[in-house]
């Protein structure tokens, strides 16, 4: 991975750092503003998290609430309190699929976040202690990227998990979150290394400032443009993560509302309800698409090479 | 070029070291006592003592790790708790499934990914060069379960067409055994073939805004040669990269795939050992899949010194 500084943010260095803060918002929404694709992926991922925040007043109808089973989507159900209808059918314990996809945003999203910003502090924490201090603690982080090197995300995690040994939201935070520390470590620690020896730094060392402050002070809002772009192509891919672990029955609790469950308990009925599996499958891919167009806006928008930022 | 080879090789040692350390004390880590774990509940004193000498871990923990080591050297997994039996055979059983839905996918996707690549780095901002950045964008959002899924429903169900459940053998037949493997290796090969297509058009891209490009030009070099001998080498380096580093999400889409497709590999192996608490099969997948990837990763080091010569030559690895 390279290390290398680009020269637009070696240039904005020069330039009087006070307006950084100015310039990150006005880059973000001049990036919405012309991208077409990225104000889409903010707007699909930002209706997302509203259908999410007020699930229980969006879904139509109580994700538990039983109807008959496997009823293919357009169709109503007689209940005792009138009719129910299904825009998606009802799955194979008969719960309606809509409302169990807007619940299910739920616990993705959260997960998704949670993870990611789990990653993002431990992570963030370790890169700047090894890039700044180098010695045991960078070794310690680089002997755990050659670690990390031998496994896909999904089987660390697994691991993980069996090592926990059991199943629950904190168990696949932790399980997806451990799995995803390097990525940020590295990334930190790569733009310590090139910032540690500018003239600001080394000045702020000769004032006598804090080795702390310096590092959160003068060192990460420099890192500020990869970070952010960083944490939004990662929340896709704990999206991803978080519904392998659940399909494969290693995630949440089953009976919980998730895709990922959505689609394991579905694919064994894909010869006689293809809607099961189908519908929540969809799901994920629309929240994926959206933040991965979202986050290939802001690369291009903070001049984040493709290759300095997620390899996997 | 020999020390550049013995170096890799050493360092993929040193890995699978590190590895086989971290699932040694993993292990030991896990909270409460793992053989009663393993045993359930109602196990009788005695069968939790038996057990636990069987497994060694009644000896001191430096005899437990020197045991440790040399059994994996030997290929020595122990034995599976629920299911008896050598952990060597299930996995010897379940590994080729993987690796040929795996490879499956890595034929297909690449095969999909240079071409397409270079059409769409060649006719950039055309219809072609928009199609397969579509394509590619929508192979990187879904996982490679759901394309799975995706598949069994259109070409299993709706045209019924390739079988959707359980694998051949290819001692039965290549055809019969290509059939069984096609929809989830192109499931698995789908998300892998997008990035690598991704990586393909933006290097060659970055190739072809190269001086010795304009050189070859003036010289008047044909279009053809140009693009395929000159650009799209030295485009490749990047995108093996990439490839290499992207087995592991093949490895990853295989593991789930399969069990959409009702395939009894290394995922399967794996959740069910998990969920059953068997945990010298979890040991044993996982190190596998370790040894796999760090396998292959020297595979793809090796492959850099036929593509770039100046890494046969001791220069600076990128």
């Amino acid at each position: 991975m390279s290390t290398s500084q680009s020269p637009i943010d070696a240039k904005a260095d020069e330039i009087d750092d006070v307006e950084e803060h100015l310039t990150l918002r006005k880059r973000l929404w001049g990036t919405l503003k012309r991208d077409k694709k990225s104000m889409l992926g903010a707007i699909v991922i930002l209706s997302f998290l509203l259908v999410a925040i007020f699930a229980p007043y969006v879904a139509p109808v109580d994700p538990e609430q039983e109807y008959g089973i496997m009823e293919p989507p357009n169709t109503h159900s007689e209940t005792a309190d009138g009719e129910a209808y299904h825009l998606l059918g009802t799955d194979s314990y008969g719960y309606d699929i809509f409302s169990r996809i807007i619940f299910g945003a739920r616990i993705s999203l959260l997960v998704a976040l949670v993870t990611v910003l789990f990653a993002f502090t431990t992570g963030t924490a370790i890169g700047l202690a090894a890039g700044y201090y180098g010695g045991w603690i960078d070794s310690l982080l680089m002997r755990y990227v050659d670690f990390q090197w031998a496994f896909p995300t999904l089987i660390l995690a697994a691991g993980i998990i069996a090592v926990s040994g059991s199943l629950g939201v904190i168990n696949v935070i932790i399980a997806v979150g451990v799995a995803f520390i390097d990525d940020f470590a590295r990334l930190v620690r790569s733009e310590v290394l090139s910032l540690r020896e500018k003239e600001y730094v080394v000045a702020a060392r000769a004032i006598g400032m804090s080795d702390r402050r310096i590092m959160i002070k003068e060192i990460l809002p420099n890192a500020v443009a990869s970070l952010i772009v960083q944490v939004t192509l990662m929340i896709p891919i704990a999206i991803l993560a978080e519904a392998s672990l659940s399909f494969l029955g290693l995630g949440v609790r089953p009976t919980t509302p998730t895709w990922g469950l959505m689609l394991n308990e579905g694919r064994q009925f894909i010869t006689q309800a293809w809607w099961l599996s189908i519908f929540p499958g969809f799901a994920i891919m629309i929240v994926v698409l959206a933040f991965n167009a979202f986050g290939d806006g802001l690369r291009d928008a903070f001049d984040v090479k493709e290759g300095e930022v997620l390899d996997r | 070029m020999k020390a550049y080879i013995a170096k890799r090789i050493a360092y993929g040692i040193f890995v699978m070291w590190l590895v086989a350390t971290v699932v040694f004390f993993g292990l030991r880590a896990i909270p409460g006592d793992p053989v009663r774990t393993m045993l359930g509940p109602e196990a009788t004193d005695d069968a939790v003592q038996s057990l636990r000498a069987e497994l060694g871990l009644d000896q001191p923990m430096h005899v437990q790790y020197i045991d440790w080591m040399t059994d994996l050297a030997m290929f020595e997994f122990g034995r599976s708790i629920t299911k008896g039996g050598p952990v060597s055979s299930l996995l010897a059983d379940a590994a080729p499934m993987t690796l040929s839905i795996g490879l499956i996918g890595l034929v297909f996707g690449m095969s999909i990914a240079i071409p397409a690549g270079i059409l769409s780095a060649t006719r950039k901002y055309e219809v072609e060069d928009y199609a397969a950045t579509f394509i590619s964008f929508m192979g990187l959002s879904m996982p490679a379960f759901f394309i799975g899924i995706l598949l069994a429903v259109v070409f299993g169900v709706w045209i019924d067409l390739l079988p959707i459940f359980g694998y051949v053998s290819i001692t039965e037949g290549f055809f019969p055994w290509l059939e069984s493997l096609l929809l989830p290796g192109i499931a698995v090969g789908l998300p892998y073939g997008a990035i690598v297509m991704r990586m393909m058009r933006s290097s060659l891209l970055e190739v072809m805004n190269e001086p010795y490009m304009k050189t070859a030009r003036a010289k008047g070099v044909n279009g053809r040669v140009r693009l395929y001998k000159h650009a799209a080498q030295n485009a490749l380096i990047p995108v093996v990269t990439i490839a290499g580093i992207q087995t592991a999400l093949l490895l990853a889409g295989s593991v789930t795939v399969e069990i959409v497709f009702g395939i009894q590999g290394l995922g399967q192996l794996l959740v069910d050992s998990i969920l059953d608490k068997d945990y010298p099969v979890t040991q044993g997948v996982i190190l596998v899949v370790a040894g796999i990837l760090v396998f292959t990763n020297i595979v793809v080091d090796l492959l850099y010194t036929v593509l770039d010569p100046r890494i046969r030559y001791g220069g600076e690895q990128t």
